[in-house]
């Protein structure tokens, strides 16, 4: 399942390079949001993959018995996915403000500091 | 303790000078000499110490595992270089106080002028090489303040920048060289490496070592190639062209020479490098100076020729020749320092310091004439001054080394007699002509420095015996490395130097007679493709290239930026994984369920339709398919947190682009298919590149497992049955509390960003309305 996983990683970050590279403002920040889930795939694949076995103790146990998912991954990621929701949102209100302010959406017709 | 004291009080000085200045008015300057007063008399008390080859030191352990001690030491060398930069500063000190009487600046201009003092007696007095290597840098720096004091004129900006960056390029390679000295020698202390002089022309690091000292000395020296920046600094106030670009500053590549030299001296390379060096540089600057009509540029390029001489007989290494630069040294520092406070006085009191403007100017500045003639005739090398003996040393240091270098050293010194007649004579002698300012004489805070140095070139040339014991021949022992005893007398009988000296002197006044027509015959001769030219190219080509880079690099597009990092940082990590064979292919190539692929296939599908759509809600549509299906893969693997997490985000960054879509516009067209396809291309590198990795990686455990330590104690310590959650509230807890602040800036910050209203924003909202 690595494989599959590495090349959709790779498409997942192909996907967001090409829309980064946009004009639009908002085509990069659609970039962006596929860019943090390639990352996050990727840290999920690095740490190898477990199917179904979350680390999660049973009631009437002590300790996880193997084979388990790496729990330390999945804490990063976590950690992850809600910053990056806090970065998605205060870029799309920049934008929405930088809209407002310049006129356009257009980042090549934003350079100037002059507005 | 007192000499480090004293080598720092001009930069103590300097910090109050400002303030003393607005205090204290015109008489700041009187009161602010002081201090180099004091630090003559201290620095000749300490004379009799280094005459018994007993020098004062000081030392402090400052970096000491780099073999760095912030150490000094005041043996006859130092010392005799200190004694001028105190003695000729105490007089320079007061002299700017009547030149400049009335700037609003005097207070910086004494600043620096104190701060250079500070740093150049470091440069003299510094016994680790790398405190003077500190020392000489803050020269280099006090120099281009001083000599961008006027820096509203553009030419002495220029000029300020031209010899910072001449000489701190070659302090560059003075740092260099001082380091694998240091190496090959084993310690950073002079007094050691003095020690070392074999160790160290036996060393392999010899050649390159002294090449770099060397352009170090040449370049602060104005040697040629390097002379061109000395006679531009001449923009600086004269008090300043007086002191650091005659009698101190310049020479430090002299004495650094002088300081060195019994270490590095005995080789073939020093003497053709050094000594060949030295004759060009007096050849070129004495014929530069036949055409001068400006007295400062006239001045300085005697005093690159002067320095030229200097380093001839630094380079010849022979006792007699460094007895005569030593001589020469001071007698320069003497006769030239007053030289430049006459032509300051002419240029202050006539408001002209062109040479063909000046003349029988002695009735009316007599003081002033007198000291420039005693100067003149100093530098002229008349008995009985000082400039005489130093000449006639001179001359018998070159008989010793044939013909020709007599030739050289004789044609440097019918330089010296012209440059003496051309200042000190032609403006005070001969037809009165019209100045532009009426000429009186000048105040007596500006006669008193050239007269004092007048009369001491006339007092030493008489009793020279007067200064052979306590401050020549120490000198004269450390620079050639044993001590010697050195007797000066003024008559040494009739002959070969003597007779060379006479004929100098009518061969001379005749140059001197006939300078007119010399000087409208050479002058025709310039050429433009000296040094000077070569640096205003080169700096030129930078300045291009400088422009050039930034406006192909910082293009103020982002998606340019992108590119180029993308695009490297692709190139780099790809290179380094294939040519360190790093590719591994993971084993379990089958173990894949069918849903799992479709799966895939499906936030492949999302992720790609999310690039070509032409509409924004299909493009969100689709971004959301990918994060669900990320969210199904967390599922699948074992982690029901990630996938609630990711559903519930997924679900509200969702909404949140359709509300912003709202007041965004459509999706447009911007980019042509050609960028476009260079885009996909380098989107697909990078992709592949990931994928690689991400393949490579997989099969690699270069550690054991960390995690192993929370599912061990998640329990026990944590009582937490969920691992994950007890490590982002337990284990890791500070950090999730981070994380939660993170947020609650960004909740502040998009609340702050949708309630302002910028002035332009309700200028458009009202236009729309």
């Amino acid at each position: 399942m690595e494989i599959i996983l590495a090349f959709v990683i790779g498409g997942l970050f192909a996907a967001s390079i090409y829309m980064l590279l946009r004009r639009s403002l908002v085509k990069l920040l659609i970039g962006l949001a596929l860019l943090g889930h390639s990352a996050n795939l990727l840290i999920f694949t690095a740490a190898k993959l477990t199917r179904g076995q979350p680390p999660v103790i049973d009631a009437n146990a002590t300790t996880l018995e193997p084979p388990f998912a790496d729990p330390l991954p999945q804490a990063l990621i976590l950690t992850a996915i809600v910053i990056s929701f806090g970065v998605m949102a205060f870029a799309l209100a920049l934008a929405f403000r930088a809209y407002r302010s310049v006129g356009t959406d257009d980042l090549d017709q934003m350079k100037s500091t002059d507005a | 303790m007192i000499l480090a004291i004293a080598v720092l009080s001009g930069f103590g000085l300097a910090f109050f000078a400002p303030i003393l200045s607005r205090r204290l008015g015109h008489s700041t300057g009187w009161i602010l000499a002081l201090l180099p007063a004091g630090l003559t008399v201290y620095f000749a008390s300490l004379t009799p110490l280094a005459a018994a080859n007993e020098p004062a030191t000081f030392s402090y352990p400052w970096a000491t595992e780099l073999g760095l001690l912030f150490s000094f030491r005041a043996d006859g060398l130092a010392l005799l270089f200190a004694l001028l930069i105190s003695g000729i500063g105490t007089l320079v000190v007061v002299y700017a106080g009547g030149y400049l009487k009335g700037d609003p600046n005097l207070g910086r201009f004494y600043a620096w002028l104190l701060a250079f003092m500070g740093a150049m007696l470091g440069v003299a007095l510094a016994d680790n090489i790398l405190v003077l290597f500190v020392f000489w840098e803050l020269t280099s720096i006090s120099s281009y303040m001083l000599i961008g004091y006027e820096h509203e004129r553009e030419s002495a900006r220029g000029s300020a920048l031209q010899a910072f960056l001449v000489t701190g390029s070659g302090g560059l390679a003075l740092l260099a060289g001082l380091l694998l000295l240091g190496n090959a020698g084993g310690t950073f202390e002079l007094s050691g490496l003095l020690a070392q002089g074999a160790v160290l022309r036996a060393s392999p690091l010899y050649l390159p070592a002294v090449i770099l000292v060397l352009l170090g000395a040449f370049t602060k020296s104005a040697q040629f190639p390097f002379h061109f920046w000395l006679p531009n600094a001449m923009e600086a106030p004269t008090p300043v062209s007086a002191y650091l670009h005659s009698a101190t500053m310049v020479k430090a590549g002299v004495y650094l020479l002088a300081r060195l030299g019994p270490v590095l001296n005995g080789t073939d390379l020093w003497l053709y490098a050094v000594g060949g060096v030295g004759a060009a540089t007096m050849l070129v600057g004495g014929y530069l100076a036949l055409i001068q009509t400006d007295l400062k540029r006239l001045l300085a390029y005697a005093t690159v020729s002067t320095l030229g001489m200097l380093t001839l007989l630094i380079g010849l290494g022979s006792s007699h020749a460094l007895e005569a630069a030593i001589v020469l040294l001071l007698a320069h520092g003497l006769y030239k320092g007053a030289l430049f406070l006459v032509a300051g006085a002419l240029d202050h009191e006539t408001g002209t310091r062109d040479i063909t403007q000046l003349g029988g100017l002695f009735s009316k500045m007599k003081l002033t004439a007198t000291a420039g003639g005693i100067a003149s005739l100093s530098m002229a090398g008349l008995p009985p001054l000082f400039g005489f003996i130093s000449k006639e040393l001179a001359y018998e240091a070159a008989l010793e080394f044939g013909p020709w270098l007599t030739a050289c050293v004789v044609a440097g010194g019918l330089f010296f007699v012209f440059v003496a007649g051309a200042v000190g004579v032609g403006p005070f002698w001969g037809k009165p002509k019209q100045t532009p300012k009426s000429a009186h004489e000048a105040p007596f805070s500006m006669w008193l420095g050239p007269l004092t140095l007048a009369g001491l070139s006339l007092l030493i040339g008489i009793f020279p015996a007067s200064v052979s014991g306590f401050l020549v021949s120490p000198a004269v022992s450390a620079a050639i490395g044993e001590a010697v005893g050195v007797r000066l007398k003024l008559w040494h009988g009739v002959n070969t130097a003597f007779i060379l000296s006479m004929l100098t002197l009518v061969v001379g006044a005749g140059l001197f007679a006939a300078r007119e027509p010399i000087r409208s015959v050479l002058s025709k001769l310039t050429w433009r493709w000296g040094p000077a030219f070569l640096y205003d190219r080169s700096l030129d080509a930078l300045n291009a290239v400088a422009r050039g880079q930034t406006r192909f690099l910082q293009s103020g597009y982002l998606r340019f930026y992108l590119f180029t990092i993308v695009f490297v940082g692709t190139g780099l990590a790809g290179y380094t994984l294939f040519t360190r064979g790093g590719f591994h292919w993971p084993l379990d190539v089958l173990d894949v369920r069918f849903y799992e692929a479709l799966l895939a296939v499906l936030i492949l599908c999302g992720a790609f339709f999310a690039t070509i759509s032409k509409s924004r809600l299909g493009a969100v549509a689709s971004l959301g398919v990918a994060g669900y299906g990320v969210a199904l893969i967390y599922l699948l693997f074992g982690a029901p947190d990630l996938a609630m997490t990711q559903f519930l985000i997924e679900s509200l960054t969702v909404i949140l682009f359709v509300l912003a879509f709202y007041h965004l516009p459509n999706f447009a067209q911007l980019t042509l298919r050609r960028s476009r396809l260079r885009d996909v291309l380098i989107a697909l590198l990078a992709g592949g590149l990931m994928t690689t990795l991400v393949l490579s990686a997989v099969g690699i455990q270069l550690y054991p497992r960390i995690s192993s330590y929370f599912v061990e104690n998640s329990l026990p310590l944590a009582h937490g049955r969920n691992v994950v959650n007890v490590i982002l509230v337990d284990f890791r807890g500070i950090d999730t509390m981070g994380e939660i602040t993170v947020l609650g800036i960004a909740a502040i910050g998009v609340y702050a960003l949708l309630k302002l209203n910028l002035g332009a924003g309700r200028n458009r909202e009202g236009e729309e309305e």
